[in-house]
C-alpha cells in the first residue's frame, strides 16, 4: 500500500513480528497482573515464558536464513546475526525467569507483575538493539533496555543497598547515554546520515569529515565501554551486582551484554569500519585496563557477587580482544574469525554467568542474598548438585582445559596471534592465570572448607536441580564439542555483517 | 558583522551565563529560574536555525512543564544546600583541571575544523516550507518505528513509577452505595431478647 502524497509505502511488518509479539505480551501481563487473584499469581511466570517461547518461534519462522531483510525505511535489520543473538537472549532471559521464580515470589511479592513486565521490556530493548539499522533505533533500543533495569534494581524498596545501587546505576547510566548521544550527533554532523550502512558508504566515498567523526567516536566508544562495564567505566558494576536483588543481578550480568556486543559490532564494524584504526586503539586501551583491573581487584573480594562483578569486567575485556584483532593493517581478512571468536566467548560467558548467579539465587536466604564467599563453605556437602555446577562454571570461567571457557579463550587468542600481537596474547594469558586463582578459591571453599555449625542440607526442588545441572553440563559440553556453536557464529556473521 | 551573527553571539552569551549560574547558585529556586533563561536562549538559537517548531516545543515542554516540576520538587524537598556542597572546594582543582583539558582538546578539534564557517551550511528554506508538516511526515513515515518504541519507553516510565511508589491498597473508609441501599434493619440493629425483669 503506497500513499502518493507522502511517498510512503506501508512497511513490511513480518520481519519484526517477534518484537510486536513481545510488546503484546508485555501489555497482556500488565493487564493480567492488574486483575488476577493473589493466589493465581504464578500464571504471570507462565505468561512471561510463553512470550519468550512465542518470540523464539516467530524469530525462527521469520528468519530469512542467510538473507538480510530491512524494514521500516532501513530502521530495522533482520539478518542471521540478529536471529542468533535474539535466540541467545530469549534463552538467557528464560533461564533468568526459571531461576528467580521462587526468589521473586518470596522477595518481591507485590511487584511480581511489574518484575516480569519490566524484564520483558528490557528484553524488547535488547531485541531492538540487536536488529537496529539506524543510530536512532540503536539509541532508543538502548534506552528501552536500560530504563527498566534501573527500576528493577530499585524494586526491593526496603533495602537501602538496592536504592544506593539503583541511584548510582541510574546517574552513571544517564551520563553514558548522554555521551553516546553526543557522539552520535557528531557522527551525524560528519556524514550527514544516521543510517548505519550509509555512514560507512559516506566514508568510502570520502565525503565524511574524519576528524569530527573520530571526535564523536571517542564518546560512542566510552558509551559502549560503560554499558559493557569496561575499565575505566566500570565503577557501577560491583555496586550494582552487589546491591541489586539477586534475580536482577542475574539479569544484568547476562543478557544485556549480548545486546551491547551487537551494538558494538553494528556501529564499529558495519558503520565506522573506515575508522577502524582509531577505534582499535581506543578498544585496546580499554581491553588491557579491564583485564588488569578486573582480575587483580577480584582477588581481594570477600563477597562472591562483587567477585563476579570484577570477573565480568575482565571477561568483557577479554571478549573485546577479538574485535581489536580483527583488522590487520586495515585488512579485514581476519575479521570473521576474530569477531566470531568474540561472539563465541560472549555466549559461553553469558551462559556461565547466568548459571553462577542462578546457583546463588537458589541458595537459602542469608547465604545467597548476602553473597559472602564464606557462606559457600561446605556447599559440596550441603547440596552436591549446586556445588558441582558451580565448580563446572568456575572451571570454565578460569579457562581450564576442556570446559567451554577454555575453548573460548583459545579461539580469541588464536585471532590475537593471527593479528601478530604476541605481547597482547601473552598479557591475556598472564591475566587469565591470575584470574584462575580466585575461581579455584571458590571451589576450595565449597569442597574443602569445614561446614559451619548448624548448617543444614539445602532443599532444592527437583526441577531446579535438573535445570542447574543442565546449565553446568551445557558449559562443560560446549568445551568438548564447540564446533556447532562456533559454526553458527561464523555463519551468522558471514551472512550478515560481512555479507 | 551581520545582525544575525550578532543575535547568535548575544543569545549564546546569555545561554552560557545562565547555564553557569544554574550550577553555581546557592538558592535552588534561583538556579531553576536560570534554567528557564537557559532554555529560552537555546530556543532563540534554534529559531535562528529556522527550526521554529523545535524552538516552540522547547519553550512549551521544558519551560512550561519540566521547570515547573523542578520548582515543585525543589520547594517540597528540604534540601540542605550546604551539605550538598561538601567537598566542592576540595574536588574543585581536579575538576577544573580535567574540564579545562577536555575543553582545550575539544576546542582544538573544532577550531581547526570550523574556523571561518560562520553561516550554517544548511540550505535556506523558502517561506512556504513548513517545519511542522515536515517533522510530522518524517515521524509518521520514516521514523515510525523508533517513534512507536519511544511510546514503549513512556510505558516503562509509567510502570516503573507505579512499581517504585505504590505501597499496596490504602485501607480507606469509603462505603458502597448499593450495599447501603440493600441493607436490612436486622443487619443494623441487633435485637436482643431479654427476659423482663420482675419488680420485687
Amino acid at each position: 500500500m503506497i500513499f502518493p502524497e507522502t511517498r510512503f509505502a506501508l512497511p513490511d511488518f513480518q520481519p519484526a513480528c517477534a518484537e510486536i509479539f513481545v510488546l503484546f505480551m508485555i501489555c497482556l501481563i500488565l493487564m493480567t497482573s492488574l486483575f488476577i487473584k493473589e493466589k493465581a499469581r504464578g500464571t504471570l511466570h507462565f505468561l512471561a515464558q510463553a512470550a519468550l517461547i512465542g518470540a523464539a518461534a516467530l524469530t525462527c519462522t521469520a528468519s530469512g536464513a542467510g538473507t538480510v531483510k530491512r524494514a521500516f525505511s532501513g530502521m530495522f535489520v533482520a539478518d542471521m546475526m540478529a536471529d542468533l543473538l535474539k535466540l541467545a537472549i530469549y534463552l538467557t532471559i528464560s533461564l533468568t525467569f526459571f531461576y528467580s521464580r521462587a526468589y521473586v515470589a518470596g522477595k518481591l511479592p507485590r511487584a511480581r507483575g511489574e518484575y516480569y513486565a519490566l524484564t520483558l521490556i528490557a528484553t524488547l530493548g535488547m531485541m531492538v538493539v540487536v536488529s537496529a539499522g539506524n543510530f536512532v533505533t540503536l539509541y532508543v533500543g538502548l534506552e528501552l533496555l536500560s530504563l527498566p533495569i534501573y527500576a528493577l534494581v530499585a524494586l526491593e524498596r526496603d533495602s537501602s543497598r538496592a536504592a544506593e545501587a539503583a541511584m548510582k546505576y541510574f546517574v552513571l547510566g544517564a551520563l553514558a547515554s548522554a555521551f553516546m548521544l553526543y557522539g552520535i550527533s557528531m557522527i551525524y554532523g560528519a556524514t550527514g546520515t544516521l543510517d548505519i550502512s550509509a555512514v560507512a558508504e559516506g566514508f568510502s566515498r570520502n565525503r565524511g569529515d574524519r576528524a569530527t567523526a573520530v571526535f564523536g567516536l571517542v564518546f560512542l566508544v566510552s558509551g559502549i565501554a560503560f554499558k559493557l562495564g569496561l575499565a575505566p567505566f566500570h565503577m557501577w558494576v560491583p555496586d550494582v551486582y552487589h546491591g541489586a536483588p539477586l534475580s536482577v543481578a542475574l539479569l544484568i550480568s547476562s543478557a544485556p551484554k549480548i545486546a551491547v556486543f551487537a551494538f558494538a559490532v553494528r556501529v564499529l564494524i558495519n558503520g565506522l569500519f573506515p575508522l577502524s584504526q582509531d577505534w582499535r586503539a581506543m578498544l585496546l586501551a580499554l581491553v588491557v585496563l579491564s583485564m588488569a583491573l578486573g582480575n587483580l581487584a577480584a582477588i581481594a573480594q570477600t563477597n562472591f557477587r562483587r567477585m563476579l562483578a570484577y570477573s565480568s569486567i575482565s571477561h568483557m575485556g577479554f571478549m573485546l580482544l577479538g574485535l581489536v584483532s580483527g583488522v590487520i593493517d586495515g585488512n579485514a581478512k581476519n575479521m570473521i574469525n576474530a569477531v566470531s571468536a568474540s561472539m563465541f566467548y560472549l555466549l559461553t560467558y553469558v551462559l556461565s554467568s547466568a548459571g553462577a548467579f542462578g546457583v546463588l539465587v537458589l541458595l537459602p536466604d542469608p547465604d545467597g542474598d548476602s553473597g559472602e564467599i564464606s557462606g559457600l563453605a561446605g556447599l559440596g556437602k550441603r547440596s552436591p548438585v549446586l556445588a558441582a555446577t558451580m565448580m563446572t562454571l568456575m572451571f570454565s570461567m578460569a579457562g581450564i582445559p576442556f570446559f567451554a571457557g577454555f575453548f573460548a579463550k583459545f579461539s580469541v587468542l588464536v585471532a590475537v596471534v593471527a593479528a601478530g600481537s604476541f605481547w597482547l596474547a601473552a598479557l591475556a594469558v598472564f591475566f587469565s592465570l591470575v584470574g584462575a586463582y580466585y575461581y579455584l578459591r571458590i571451589v576450595k571453599v565449597m569442597y574443602f572448607d569445614p561446614l559451619p555449625d548448624g548448617a543444614r542440607n539445602i532443599e532444592t526442588p527437583f526441577s531446579m536441580k535438573v535445570l542447574v545441572a543442565a546449565n553446568g553440563l551445557a558449559v562443560a559440553l560446549l568445551g568438548i564439542f564447540p564446533n556447532a556453536l562456533m559454526f553458527l557464529c561464523v555463519k551468522s556473521l558471514s551472512f550478515s555483517v560481512f555479507a | 558583522m551581520e545582525f544575525k551573527t550578532f543575535v547568535f553571539y548575544f543569545l549564546s552569551a546569555v545561554l552560557l551565563y545562565a547555564a553557569a549560574r544554574v550550577v553555581t547558585l546557592r538558592n535552588p529556586v534561583h538556579a531553576a529560574l536560570h534554567l528557564v533563561l537557559a532554555f529560552f536562549s537555546a530556543s532563540g538559537i534554534w529559531m535562528l536555525l529556522q527550526a521554529e517548531f523545535l524552538a516552540i516545543v522547547l519553550v512549551l515542554v521544558y519551560v512550561g512543564s519540566v521547570t515547573v516540576l523542578f520548582l515543585f520538587v525543589v520547594m517540597m524537598l528540604d534540601i540542605d544546600a550546604n551539605r550538598m556542597r561538601e567537598g566542592f572546594r576540595k574536588n574543585m582543582p581536579l575538576g577544573l583541571g580535567v574540564a579545562s583539558l577536555m575543553i582545550a582538546e575539544m576546542g582544538f578539534v573544532f577550531y581547526s575544523r570550523f574556523s571561518g564557517h560562520v553561516e550554517s551550511a544548511a540550505r535556506q528554506a523558502g517561506p512556504e516550507y513548513s517545519n511542522v508538516k515536515e517533522i510530522g511526515r518524517l515521524l509518521f513515515t520514516e521514523y515510525a518505528y523508533p517513534f512507536e518504541l519511544a511510546s514503549v519507553v513512556l510505558l516503562t516510565g509509567v510502570v516503573a513509577a507505579v512499581a517504585l511508589t505504590l505501597r499496596g491498597k490504602q485501607k480507606n473508609k469509603s462505603v458502597d452505595p448499593s450495599e447501603q441501599v440493600f441493607v436490612k434493619a436486622g443487619e443494623r440493629i441487633r435485637i436482643l431478647h431479654m427476659p423482663p425483669e420482675k419488680m420485687e
